[in-house]
């Protein structure tokens, strides 16, 4: 059998955790390899070591059957080895066709694209990646920016594609799309390796599966014949349910209630347009809806990060809307935000750190102005050990070196601890495993039976059919309607989030 | 991690060798023994007591604008304008200096704050034209310096005109002076003044601000990271102005140590440069206080030392600026001295492996 690529025995130590360990793994010419494992089993690192990031402690890299040294990106890219990173690295006023080239410019003083664009087109149509060369990359959605990132690997020639978590940050549409542009890939003869937590997405277009548990291999199967359960099984190490489990819930007071809520958004232009809602305690609401139709802008004003237009944000009764995200906050709102990078987390604070961001100011946390930095350990130790955040250092690690599952942990983790009334959860499990996930899940139900209300958005159809009591469809800003949770399919979801109405609308 | 935390350090000592190693070269290009030169150099910094009273004395305003930027630098703002806020603490102190006729101890904690103020008022208005309007701190600072240098140049003729020259203040009385008597003897008639304590005593509040409070807290999560501020209700504009103001503060102050302390008047058309060596204090003492500390002391040494060396060998004396200046270019390459540093740190790992 002919192997593209042989990582053989590679161990890769980090301060206080070993994120690989020994681990070896092989890629066949011409198929899909996944990789699948628990957050913080090492696939990252193990990814980043063959794209030259890292450099192996111990173990060895073959390319072709011969042995490679690479030490940095450059070194793989002439392998022909790509990488698309979780978080795409493009420049946001540059055109598609420049972002592309870039680093790879065409010698000469004044740099002629025509011949970069005209290849550009080619491979675009090869691949059916439908990318204009022409658009800025801030003006495309982020579906296309991924696109763009393929390109610009086969731009490269490369050979051997790498995909870190390429669905995570993709609506469900494109998350489709990019399984048949795999599938194009490779037909015309690439290999690929896949991180990804979606065991679905596994079985759709892998053609074997590499299981990785705290950095080591524990099995390499064969996806046709296993299922997905004992795939989960083998990467947790304990049986899954997938399912949630969750008795009917009993709705109390009103915790939260917008009227005729008119938002702008970036554009200008209404994001959220004449939008009502009502949260009870001991609820959780879904809001489904196709990417980008208001749910961002819609949070933001509720949590403060924007201001509104009109209309009112009724919480325990009293008008919070023109209140500080401070004062929202003190008046019992958390929020698990959508983009943990930009929103969530201080990288460069330590994890304990980043655990009272948003407390560091009460009584709690610190005295006369002195932080506290006894309780603020003992707060980390609680939520680590609760919500199992996994890391190098403990309290003491900082955040940029955690692996993304385990930011999206401590995040949840943080804002559950602060008992809120109103609990708005934006993509809560994002990256992470199929272990934890079942844990968030469990969480979330539980904060509704303990009487809080909960507000569940997600572009993840399935996480909110099964978590919500009420789900809130929402389409161009506007509310579509409401229905309940288990009395409503995927198929009526997805007719109303196309913009058809049904349901009450409240 | 212990070794992590120590990089800076290291990354600064290795800075400092191949500062030294470079100015040895020089001196022995003008034909002169490197050995005896920096004998010399170290010699007229450390050599008596009153040296040292006097590399002290060099080091305070430097202490300050380091700490100045530094402080700035770990909230996340580029303070370029140290030297503008250094010299309008300057000018606010010197004018009560020479306008109150009060007993020392009543005069002088006015004056100091009168610096504190002027030096603040220079950091607020970046800080406010940032929060509000979204312009640089860089673009601003620099104008600010601007600012106080044609602020000074109108204000000394036309209210504290010298006796003879027209190109300086009066000099300030006993009262205002932040030299005393018995600091002065202690060091063998140095010009050491009070401003070393009040240099120290930043240090230590501002360590202690930045690495126990809620302020500091707050304030570098704002330099880090802006929307994760925002987010966790923390009023990021207020912020930004704050962290402006106590740099312009810290610079103030250093101000009146300058004008007050190491000189007792304030001359026109001169932008300090103590405020532009601040930024390589900062950036050799890797933005700590206590780093800032230890290189605007050895700066100092440099600085007081290299006339002796020019006096007793035929060294010029530009060498002493030359070494800073090297060894501020290695510091701000650093990333060449952090590959090496991981290039061997991998070879020791290696070989305990084996
Ligand atoms: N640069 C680094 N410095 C220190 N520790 C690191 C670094 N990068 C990763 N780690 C640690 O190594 C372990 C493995 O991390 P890695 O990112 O490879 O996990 P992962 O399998 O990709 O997880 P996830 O599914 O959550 O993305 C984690 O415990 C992480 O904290
Ligand atoms: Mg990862």
């Amino acid at each position: 059998m002919d192997y593209v690529i042989e990582m053989v025995n590679i161990r890769k130590e980090f301060p206080g955790i070993v994120a690989n360990d020994d681990i070896s793994i092989n890629l066949r010419k011409g198929e899909v390899l996944a990789l699948l494992g628990e957050n913080g089993a090492g696939k990252s690192t193990l990814m980043s070591i063959l794209f030259g990031l890292y450099t192996p402690d111990r173990g060895l890299i073959k390319v072709n059957g011969s042995v490679v040294n690479i030490t940095n990106p450059n070194d793989a890219s002439d392998l022909g080895i790509g990488m698309v990173h979780q978080h795409f690295k493009l420049v946001h006023n540059f055109t598609i066709t420049e972002n592309i080239i870039l680093g790879m410019e065409p010698k000469g003083i004044k740099i002629d694209l025509t011949d970069a664009r005209e290849r550009i087109v080619e491979l675009s149509k090869k691949y059916n990646l439908n990318v204009d060369p022409d658009a800025k990359i801030e003006n495309v959605s982020v579906g296309m920016q991924q696109r763009v990132e393929i390109l610009k690997m086969l731009y490269r020639n490369a050979e051997i594609l790498i995909f870190d978590e390429p669905t995570a940050v993709l609506t469900p549409q494109e998350i489709l799309e990019l399984m048949k542009i795999m599938r194009n890939l490779i037909d015309e003869g690439k290999s690929i390796i896949l991180i990804t937590h979606k065991l679905k997405e596994i079985k759709q277009v892998a053609d074997r599966c590499t299981v990785i548990r705290r950095g080591k291999v524990i099995d390499t199967v064969d996806v046709k014949t296993s299922s997905l359960e004992i795939m989960a099984e083998k990467m947790v190490g304990r049986k899954v349910t997938f399912s949630v489990e969750k008795g009917d819930g009993i709705p109390g007071n009103e915790i939260l209630e917008i009227s005729n809520l008119n938002v702008y958004n970036n554009r200008k232009v209404l994001g959220v347009k004449d939008f009502s809602l009502k949260i009870r305690s001991g609820e959780i609401v879904g809001i489904a809806g196709v990417d980008g139709n208001g749910q961002t802008e819609l949070i933001e004003a509720i949590t403060g990060l924007r201001d509104i237009h009109s209309g009112s944000i009724i919480l325990n009764g009293q008008d919070i809307s023109r209140l500080s995200i401070k004062e929202r906050s003190n008046r019992g709102i958390s929020h698990i935000p959508e983009d943990r990078h930009k929103h969530g987390l201080v990288l460069d604070y330590s994890l304990e750190e980043n655990l009272i961001l948003e407390q560091v100011e009460s009584k709690k946390f610190s005295k006369n102005g002195f932080i506290n930095k006894i309780s603020m350990r003992d707060h980390a130790n609680k939520i680590i050990s609760d919500f199992d955040v996994r890391s190098g250092m403990g309290p003491l690690t900082i955040v940029r070196s955690m692996s993304g599952g385990n930011q999206q942990k401590a995040i949840v983790g943080r804002e559950i601890f602060q008992n809120p009334d109103l609990l708005i959860a934006v993509q809560p499990t994002r990256g992470l495993d199929v272990g934890s996930i079942e844990y968030i899940h469990k969480r979330l139900v539980e904060q509704r039976d303990s009487g809080k209300a909960v507000l569940l958005v997600s572009l993840e159809l399935d996480e909110i059919l099964d978590l919500s009591d009420r789900i809130a469809v929402i389409n161009s800003g506007e509310l579509i309607g409401v229905v309940d949770g288990d009395k409503t399919n995927e198929n009526e979801i997805g007719l109303m989030m196309a913009g058809i109405s049904k349901g009450d609308k409240n | 991690m212990n070794s992590d935390k120590l990089r800076p350090l290291w990354v600064a000592l290795i800075s400092v060798l191949l500062g030294l190693i470079a100015g040895g070269i020089l001196m022995a290009f003008t034909g002169n023994n490197p050995v005896e030169g920096y004998i010399y150099l170290f010699k007229g910094g450390l050599m008596s007591i009153e040296r040292i009273g006097n590399t002290l004395a060099t080091a305070t305003a430097l202490i300050l604008t380091g700490l100045s930027v530094a402080f700035a630098f770990r909230t996340g703002l580029f303070n370029i304008g140290a030297s503008g806020q250094m010299l309008m603490g300057g000018l606010c102190a010197t004018a009560l200096g020479l306008s109150l006729n009060l007993p020392k101890p009543v005069l002088l904690p006015i004056v100091l704050l009168a610096a504190i103020i002027g030096g603040g008022l220079w950091g607020l208005i970046p800080g406010l034209l940032k929060a509000r309007f979204n312009v640089h701190e860089v673009v601003a600072t620099i104008m600010m310096n601007w600012i106080a240098f044609w602020t000074v140049n109108y204000a000394v003729p036309s209210f504290f005109k010298g006796e003879y020259l027209e190109t300086e203040s009066r000099n300030i009385g006993v009262n205002a002076s932040l030299r005393v008597e018995w600091l002065t003897k202690l060091f063998n008639g140095s010009y050491i003044n009070l401003g070393i304590f009040l240099a120290i005593l930043s240090i230590i509040v501002i360590a202690i601000i930045l690495n126990r409070t809620v302020l500091g807290f707050q304030l570098k999560a704002v330099g880090f990271n802006k929307d994760s501020a925002k987010y966790a209700g923390m009023n990021v504009n207020r912020n930004i102005v704050l962290s402006m103001v106590i740099a312009g503060s810290l610079s103030g102050l250093a101000g009146a140590t300058f004008y007050l302390g190491y000189a007792s008047n304030i001359q026109i058309g001169v932008l300090p440069s103590q405020g532009f060596d601040g930024i390589a204090v900062a950036l050799l003492g890797a933005n700590s206080p206590y780093g800032a500390l230890a290189t605007a002391i050895f700066f100092g040494i440099l600085h007081s030392g290299k006339g002796f060396m020019n006096a007793m060998t035929s060294i010029p004396p530009e060498i002493g600026d030359t070494i800073i200046a090297i060894i501020i270019y290695f510091a701000a390459t650093s990333l060449l001295i952090h590959k090496f540093l991981d290039k061997i740190k991998a070879f020791i790992k290696g070989a305990r492996k084996k």
